[in-house]
């Protein structure tokens, strides 16, 4: 297991070059070798969705990939969701309707319904609140984030 | 004109927390890295029970990038990890050493420590070390005679007794009396973020250091510096920002006592980072026991007396918080009620499961179910009312404060101000009970299973005795609150400002509320017993008012002006007309430096320290209510309405508030239909991932209606301030287990919960039968 390979991540349109071994997983190397720490880890297998990335614009939970398999693909974390000073309208609706308590499940939401929204603006409630049941936060009790990313939703679409 | 300062206290603002979180710059314990540093992965016994004869770790030692790997033989010099309050001489021998030795109690318990350059390797190294173990029984079932712990010692280190009056005259002068044995199951916290704990020794200044800190971060120095007999002062704690709490985080266990003697002895710094698993069997666990209660009422449903015996599954060891969660379940389960006799009896049993200690509402999220289900069983029993019966026993305003013979936390129960008929009237009138009755009284007839329910209960809050704060404007006007609370995602930092905003006239954006630094401030209490906002902000407002006094007098003698016609809006100290010359807080921070010409005698620095003491916790209170829907071809419950009124006496920021509510009535809702560590036989656990301990996602969670009250400030504190951080969860177990019932034909078949479908649709089809 511990032959290593060289390769090439795309984060946010950064190219990180890092050496690594083949079993390790996507979001350890985001993390560790990329030292992009805003992806977070809660449940290493796959439930909990805190480690969610956009891999070519779709949500994946990055603990249940392996980085040597997102090679030359284009990934998305948290960090790349501001532009400038400007935040992006998920995360300004975050804080607006107090989305969020401790904050660690947090980047994975953010990722989860930016992915969904931008491939389908239109999502209704009803699926909306479909989607977001893929993920776990144990502080808000979903409420205000459903809210936010219903008002988020308006937002992206405005700007759009 | 007159100038109006802005009012902070009460203000639904955003969190100053909240920026670093949703970009991504958070830092989390495992975003906390030292060059050089070593990653720890533990070696946990795979059995529940056994006697440890020896254990092989060469093969995990050859490997390389393995630097050590520890046993309890390496670590013989420490002892096991104690209590927060201090030593216990009766508790001592349950105590958990930080690695088994000679006997391994519940399986997860850190058996060996693997330390290595690298996680991956530290965990492939973990896994070549072998255990030998002869297997013993396991005790499962708290509930059962007790058994032998070590020689000379039972599973029963402890009885916690509590109670007044005459418990025998009072069944004897009975005119009825209501039995019921009564479960909660075991559950937890269980944040999304796991434990993580990174130790290391900085020679260059002889500190002990420990990242990864939460809840109690001072009280841990104590304990820590006591365990390796180092002075205070040469141990240093660190809080991050803290991916939940909740009880369970931020305690002692025997991994932070591992990085940090590892830190010591290995010369590197030591990385640990709990994986999910290891979560849920070595992280506290919480909530299990079983009651045996009785009520002894009079013909009208007055209670006479309450006699209580219940078992108390601490599972394997006693941890730092010793009996607490049994000490308070015994101190607050009377409730709201008017309670003339009482005895309980709290049977502290050791299991071989993972050991329990605090979770979110300790003592009263299991009291609440068990005292509101007698309720509503003496509501039946006499033919009353549910409404009826709580009315009858409710304690009125014109009798508080409310000293009650007991003790919770250490502190005696002095309800200080409460009108719990009055919340129960909003609560009845905001949900339009009555209306409700009808409907699911029509809805029945059609054949539905639809139920109603409602839940009472007291909260306590405010923990003392005293905590400090240290206020300091800057020279640019940014005002630093150096504290000794802890944040563990709730809005402290937040709340903290706005009372500081408020007090010395700036605005909140403007104040940076430290927390969880040992090496900030000498003394400090964290975040526990939702006491952060009530003890924290009162020594906060008590510390602004000084340098509110201070800039006032400086700006003063500057502007030439009566101190009395003076005030302080936005940060600029202004006469109270508006007319004539300001200056801002910065400038004046500026002529109080040590060497400015015009300080004059005052001391040097726009600074105060301020301290708050409080003789007594202060008791919040609420009304739960919901209205639930069996599916009886699956036993599954929806929650098709739910009410959580709660006076809080007063809110600093309603929607913080609002977010505490919610998000602990979904926590609660959890342990009342889906959350439970279960056990097989051998005491193999059952729930190790998030796939067999189901937490509520965005799908089961209704819509909850919060009435926030603030009829009954708390006469304990200046602010009138009553915490809010375990009012939402507390009484959930109660209202969905009155609801479910209620719906399944008000016959008291509820009487444990988690309520698993499974039971439910036993119930329905033995009805039907």
């Amino acid at each position: 297991m511990t032959e290593r390979r060289e390769i090439t991540l795309t984060i946010n349109g950064t190219a990180h070059k890092v050496t690594v071994e083949p079993r390790r997983t996507l979001a350890d190397v985001i993390r560790d070798d990329c030292g992009q720490t805003g992806t977070h880890i809660g449940c290493e297998h796959g439930v909990c969705g805190a480690c969610t990335v956009l891999v070519d614009n779709e949500p994946v939970r990055s603990c249940l990939m392996f980085a040597v398999q997102a090679e030359g693909r284009s990934i998305r974390t948290v960090e790349g969701l501001q532009q400038g000073e400007q935040l992006h309208p998920m995360q300004e609706a975050f804080m607006r309707h107090h989305a969020l308590q401790c904050g660690f499940c947090t980047p994975g939401f953010l990722m989860l319904a930016v992915g969904a929204l931008e491939k389908r603006p239109d999502l209704n409630d009803e699926e909306l609140v479909d989607i977001l049941s893929s993920n776990l936060c144990r502080c808000t009790g979903y409420e205000n984030i459903i809210k936010a990313v219903r008002a988020a939703a308006a937002d992206m679409k405005a700007r759009a | 004109m007159t100038v109006k300062p802005t009012s902070w206290i009460g203000a639904s603002v955003e969190r100053l927390e909240d920026k670093p979180l949703v970009t991504g710059r958070g830092r989390f314990a495992g975003d906390v890295s030292f060059p050089h540093q070593l990653h720890m992965r533990m070696v946990r016994s795979s059995y529940a029970h056994g006697r440890l004869k020896a254990i092989d770790v060469t093969e995990a030692r050859a490997v390389p990038g393995v630097v050590a790997v520890w046993t309890a033989d390496d670590i013989a010099d420490l002892p096991p990890i104690d209590f927060r309050e201090g030593p216990n001489e009766k508790l001592a021998p349950f105590r958990q050493s930080v690695l088994a030795k000679d006997v391994v109690r519940y399986a997860g318990e850190p058996v060996a420590a693997v330390f290595a350059t690298d996680p991956y390797v530290a965990e492939d190294a973990a896994e070549l070390v072998t255990m030998d173990v002869d297997e013993l029984d396991a005790v499962i079932d708290a509930s059962l005679p007790a058994s032998e712990f070590a020689a000379g010692l039972t599973t029963e280190p402890t009885i916690c007794r509590q109670g007044y009056g005459d418990i025998a005259a009072a069944f004897k002068g009975a005119a009825a009396i209501v039995e019921m044995d009564l479960s909660v199951g075991r559950h937890s916290g269980v944040p999304l973020e796991t434990r993580g704990a990174i130790g290391r020794y900085d020679a260059a200044r002889d500190v002990l250091e420990l990242h990864g800190a939460a809840k109690v971060p001072h009280k841990n120095r104590e304990s820590l510096a006591r365990m390796f007999g180092r002075s205070t002062a040469g141990v240093h704690l660190y809080e991050g920002h803290v991916g939940g709490g909740f009880g369970v985080r931020g305690e002692i266990y025997p991994e932070d006592v591992l990085v940090l003697v590892a830190a010591m002895r290995l010369g590197r710094p030591v990385k640990w980072l709990e994986d999910r698993r290891e979560h849920m069997i070595a992280a506290n666990h919480s909530r299990q026991q079983r009651h045996c209660i009785r009520a002894a009422v009079d013909a009208e449903g007055r209670l006479i007396g309450i006699d209580d015996d219940f078992f108390h599954d601490q599972g394997a060891y006693i941890r730092t918080h010793g009996t607490r969660v049994a000490d308070t379940a015994c101190g607050i389960l009377p409730g709201p009620y008017r309670l003339p006799h009482y005895r309980v009896n709290a049977h502290f049993r050791l299991t071989n499961k993972t050991p329990a200690a605090t979770y979110r509402s300790p003592g009263r999220y299991e009291t609440n179910f068990v005292r509101e289900r007698l309720m509503d069983a003496i509501a039946r029993k006499l033919g009353l009312s549910r409404i009826e019966v709580r009315r009858r026993n409710l304690i009125s305003p014109d009798e508080m404060p409310y000293e009650r013979p007991l003790v919770a936390l250490g502190d005696e129960v002095v309800l200080d101000s409460g009108d719990y008929e009055g919340l129960l009237n909003k609560a009845l009138e905001r949900c339009q009970w009555d209306r409700l009755e009808r409907e699911v009284a029509e809805r029945r007839k059609a054949g539905e299973y639809v139920g109603l329910g409602l839940a009472m209960y007291v909260e306590k809050s405010g923990l003392g005795p005293t905590d400090g704060a240290r206020v300091n404007v800057h020279t640019n006007g940014e005002v630093e609150v150096i504290t000794g609370g802890a944040s563990v995602g709730q809005g402290f930092e937040t709340v903290i400002a706005q009372v500081c905003a408020e007090t010395l006239g700036v605005d909140y954006k403007r104040v940076r509320v430290i927390h969880g630094r040992t090496d900030r401030i000498e003394y400090g209490i964290g975040a526990h017993a939702t006491r952060a906002t009530v003890m924290t902000a009162n020594a906060t407002a008590v510390a602004a008012g000084k340098v509110r006094v201070k800039a006032l007098d400086m700006a003063a003698q500057l502007l030439q002006t009566d101190a009395g016609q003076l005030t302080i809006v936005n940060g600029s100290v202004m006469r109270t007309d508006g007319a004539g010359a300001s200056i801002d807080l910065g400038d004046l921070a500026h002529h109080l430096r040590p060497v400015s010409p015009t300080r004059g005698e005052r001391d040097p620095g726009l600074a105060a320290e301020g301290w708050f003491t409080t003789a007594h916790m202060t008791y919040p209170y609420g009304v739960q209510i919901a209205l639930v829907r069996i599916d009886p071809s699956t036993g599954g419950v929806d929650i098709e309405k739910m009410l959580i009124a709660f006076d809080v006496g007063r809110s600093i920021n309603p929607m913080l508030v609002r977010g505490q509510l919610v998000g602990g009535f979904v926590q609660g809702l959890g342990g009342a239909l889906f959350e439970e560590f279960q056990y097989d036989e051998r005491g193999q656990p059952l729930s190790v991932t998030f796939a067999d301990y189901l937490m509520p996602t965005a799908h089961e969670v209704p819509e909850v209606d919060i009435l926030v009250t603030e009829d009954a400030p708390s006469s304990c504190n200046p602010l009138g301030i009553k915490g809010a951080g375990e009012g939402g969860v507390a009484a959930v177990g109660a209202v969905i287990a009155s609801a479910v019932d209620d719906a399944l034909g008000g016959k008291g078949l509820i009487t444990q919960i988690p309520i698993t479908p499974q039971a439910v649709k036993a119930m329905i089809d033995g009805q039907r039968k």
